[in-house]
């Protein structure tokens, strides 16, 4: 479309990444100018009609903010009512929680890198046309998938929205027979995310190095998945390498703001732009990643996470990804194999007027929310900070120097189409879940 | 574009996937069809699902609000919750042969149906800093309300075996066999006991539709009605037998008001709860 001067070009439909959300790129000459995403997902107001339910209410509630990491948000929103009733849920029941959690990585990651990344790095347009070729590649994705699937399954009675999840447990513990089939599984999908650990590190990455401050939690002995503490590990020469702060102070480094092409809100953290998920907890986590592991991602040469070996590439965000399925592989195994049914599957949470906060590992990065309670357990307050809207000025700037690279490289100008491919691949990396934020990507390009 | 495509390819129905205010789960559902999943797109061209398949074409921005079509089935989730949904969902009942809506957020506007309850503009400056930057209708309405809808599957989310079923059953040009009842049904084909008879635990199961296959009762949970209401609800029966069973009058207006809160069956809830505190069961 041409409009007095200024060539606004419409690329739109972001395929492959869970949820929809916009892209507004301004090239001017040779430099990029502008590039914004922009999300715009119908709002749901989900922290508004929290307000005024009761306290055994979020964790069902919140499970409809996304479909594709439901067990996230209940397990950060039972973490926060039980912080505020003063409750803490430990031992068999935290352990089977982390089971079920563990469930949800297999399945979301698997997702992500089968059907919604691989193809970028193979030029095939979809899963469908990469199965046409690689058959055998595929149904060992799906399988892997299914396996998460059926965890999420036998403990929370479905793989979407688990009914089983209550504030202070389950409903209903397994016996131990009954977690026994899924070792079996398990230890065949321990094969295939090897397997699929060493298929992804074949493939060709870009040579970029994204200088996000990283942030995720911390939890000393293990790889942070449903507790921890926030750590933050500055970009290279920008202030101390690790830091810590107490969850109850996340809201005073975590500043969100709002701008008006977004129903998301932006997020800094201490006034910079900041990465959670996969990439930032390799580098705060990865030096208690089980040892088959951490073979897996030496292998895969993302160097030796036991001497702190951090990757900044956005594009091996695959690799590090497929490896954390095998961590959550190996630790689904280690769970069920000491399992014993607790004797009650629940704790009591007596509701008490306080405030609370939560915060676990979603697949894609920290989630936090905080509850205020009244005396009867009737909510108050709602806050919850999604990975995708923390993350969203980071895939900006991500987007930023993959177009601006483009620009720069010799021989015939990038067309629209192919920018538009640079963008998607730049924001596929970070496995965005924009229903969790907000929906719709699709692509402008405005040359002036 | 179809048109441009080989005769061979023609002869396969075509499948869209559209989305509106949604969480997504729905439409995860078909993926995780695992065991189908490879078999379901060498049978049926899946033209139009954003989560997995790129849109293709010249104009993307076309392809995506109005796809290239026509389909032979679209299979709709979320709620209309903007004016620009609105206008587009139009569109997908024109460009689709059969249109059917997955879950509850499509069948009955979804928890986001909460603001129908509500001035909207209070849940915009509760939630948002600056709401003037968030265009939204004043209420999350079901595709029924706006065009006509050939089957509604029920849930949130959607159970994979009836979508699967949905899926087989128009492209063999049959109806699909998806029963009316109520979750008992399902408890009592599962073989397991009735929780509120054994336990005295509140459940939803004889007002709530069937087709999860009766999971919560089956994990020592009430129903908590994610697939919203059968055929016929006996609301007033109901109501009296979660009081009985312990709850109060907000939990019972809290229970029918979350994930198919603007249903039609439930508008006598808060009237009917309120009738029966004052006249206890004998
Ligand atoms: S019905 Fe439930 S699972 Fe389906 S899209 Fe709506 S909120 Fe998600
Ligand atoms: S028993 Fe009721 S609440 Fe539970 S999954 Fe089935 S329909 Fe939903």
């Amino acid at each position: 479309m041409n409009d007095r001067g200024t060539r606004v070009l419409r690329l739109d439909a972001l395929a492959r990444v869970e949820g929809e959300a916009a892209l507004h790129l301004r090239v001017a000459g040779d430099s990029v100018a502008e590039t914004r995403l922009r999300i715009y997902e119908p709002p749901r107001f989900f922290e508004a009609f929290l307000i005024g339910r009761g306290h055994t209410e979020p964790p069902d509630i919140t499970a409809r903010i996304c479909g594709i990491c439901p067990v996230a948000y209940q397990m950060s929103a039972c973490q926060a009512i039980e912080n505020a009733c003063g409750v803490t849920v430990d031992g068999p029941l935290a352990e089977l929680r982390r089971l079920l959690y563990c469930g949800e990585w297999i399945e979301s990651h698997t997702l992500h890198i089968y059907l919604l990344h691989a193809p970028d790095f193979l030029g095939r347009a979809d899963v469908v046309e990469l199965a046409r070729d690689q058959r055998a590649v595929v149904e060992r994705g799906l399988r892997i998938k299914q396996t998460g699937n059926a965890i999420l399954e036998q403990l929370g009675g479905r793989p979407i929205h688990p009914v089983n999840v209550r504030v202070g447990g389950f409903y209903r513990t397994p016996g131990r027979e009954e977690l026994r089939p899924l070792e079996e599984r398990l230890r065949q999908a321990r094969e295939d995310a090897l397997e699929t650990v060493r298929w992804v590190a074949t493939f060709d990455f870009p040579d970029v190095v994204c200088d996000h401050d990283l942030f995720a939690l911390r939890d000393p002995g293990r790889y942070a998945i449903d507790s921890g503490t926030p750590a933050v590990m500055a970009a290279q020469g920008q202030g101390p390498a690790l830091r810590e702060f107490n969850l109850a102070e996340f809201e005073q480094h975590i500043r969100e703001g709002q701008v008006p092409h977004s129903t998301a809100r932006t997020s800094a953290l201490d006034g910079r732009r900041y990465l959670t998920g996969p990439l930032a907890r390799y580098a705060i986590n990865g030096r208690w990643l089980h040892p088959v592991a951490t073979e897996a991602a030496r292998e895969a040469g993302l160097g030796d996470p036991l001497t702190g070996a951090v990757c900044q590439n956005p594009f091996r965000s695959i690799v590090v990804r497929a490896v954390e399925v095998v961590q959550a592989i190996e630790e689904a195994l280690r769970i069920i194999s000491r399992y014993e049914r607790p004797p009650r599957p629940a704790v009591e949470v007596p509701p008490r007027q306080a405030a609370g906060t939560g915060a676990t590992e979603a697949p894609r990065g920290l989630l936090y929310h905080r509850y205020a309670l009244t005396e009867d357990g009737t909510l108050t307050e709602a806050r919850i900070i999604p990975p995708t809207a923390q993350n969203q000025t980071a895939i900006e700037e991500d987007v930023r120097k993959a177009v601006q690279a483009r620009l720069e490289t010799a021989g015939p100008p990038a067309d629209d189409e192919e920018l538009t491919h640079v963008c998607e691949r730049a924001i596929r990396n970070h496995d965005p879940c924009i229903s969790c934020a907000a929906h719709f990507l699709d692509v402008t390009v405005e040359r002036t | 574009m179809v048109t441009e495509l080989g005769p061979a390819i023609r002869t396969r129905p075509t499948l869209a996937v559209w989305k509106f205010a949604s969480c997504d789960g729905c439409q995860l559902t078909l993926l995780d069809c695992e065991d189908e999943l490879l078999g379901l797109t060498e049978r049926v061209r899946i033209d139009h699902f954003v989560e997995m398949t790129p849109a293709e074409g010249a104009d993307r921005e076309r392809a995506r609000l109005e796809g290239r079509g026509p389909y032979d089935l679209s299979l709709v989730e979320g709620s209309i919750s903007t004016a620009e949904d609105a206008e587009r969902i139009q569109h997908v009942r024109h460009i689709s042969r059969y249109l059917v809506t997955i879950g509850a957020c499509a069948t009955a506007g979804g928890i986001q149906a909460l603001r129908n309850f509500v001035d909207v503009n209070d849940f915009l400056a509760a939630v948002y800093a600056q709401p003037e930057y968030i265009a939204t209708l004043e209420t999350s309405t079901p595709i029924s309300a706006h065009v006509p809808v050939d089957f509604e599957l029920r849930g949130c989310p959607i159970d994979r075996r009836q979508l699967l079923e949905v899926i087989n059953a128009y492209l063999a040009g049959r109806k699909p066999q998806i029963s009316n009842h109520s979750v008992c049904f399902e408890c009592k084909r599962r073989g397991t006991t009735c929780i509120t008879v054994a336990h005295g635990t509140p459940c939803l199961g004889p007002v709530t539709h069937a087709g999860c296959g009766a999971i919560c009762p089956a994990y020592g949970r009430g129903c908590y009605g994610c697939f919203g209401p059968s055929s016929k609800p006996n609301l007033r029966a109901m109501i009296a037998q979660l009081r009985h069973d312990g709850m109060s009058e907000r939990d019972i207006q809290r229970v029918f008001r979350t994930f198919n809160a603007a249903s039609p069956d439930y508008a006598p809830v808060p009237d009917l709860a309120a009738e029966e505190q004052q006249s206890p069961p004998a």
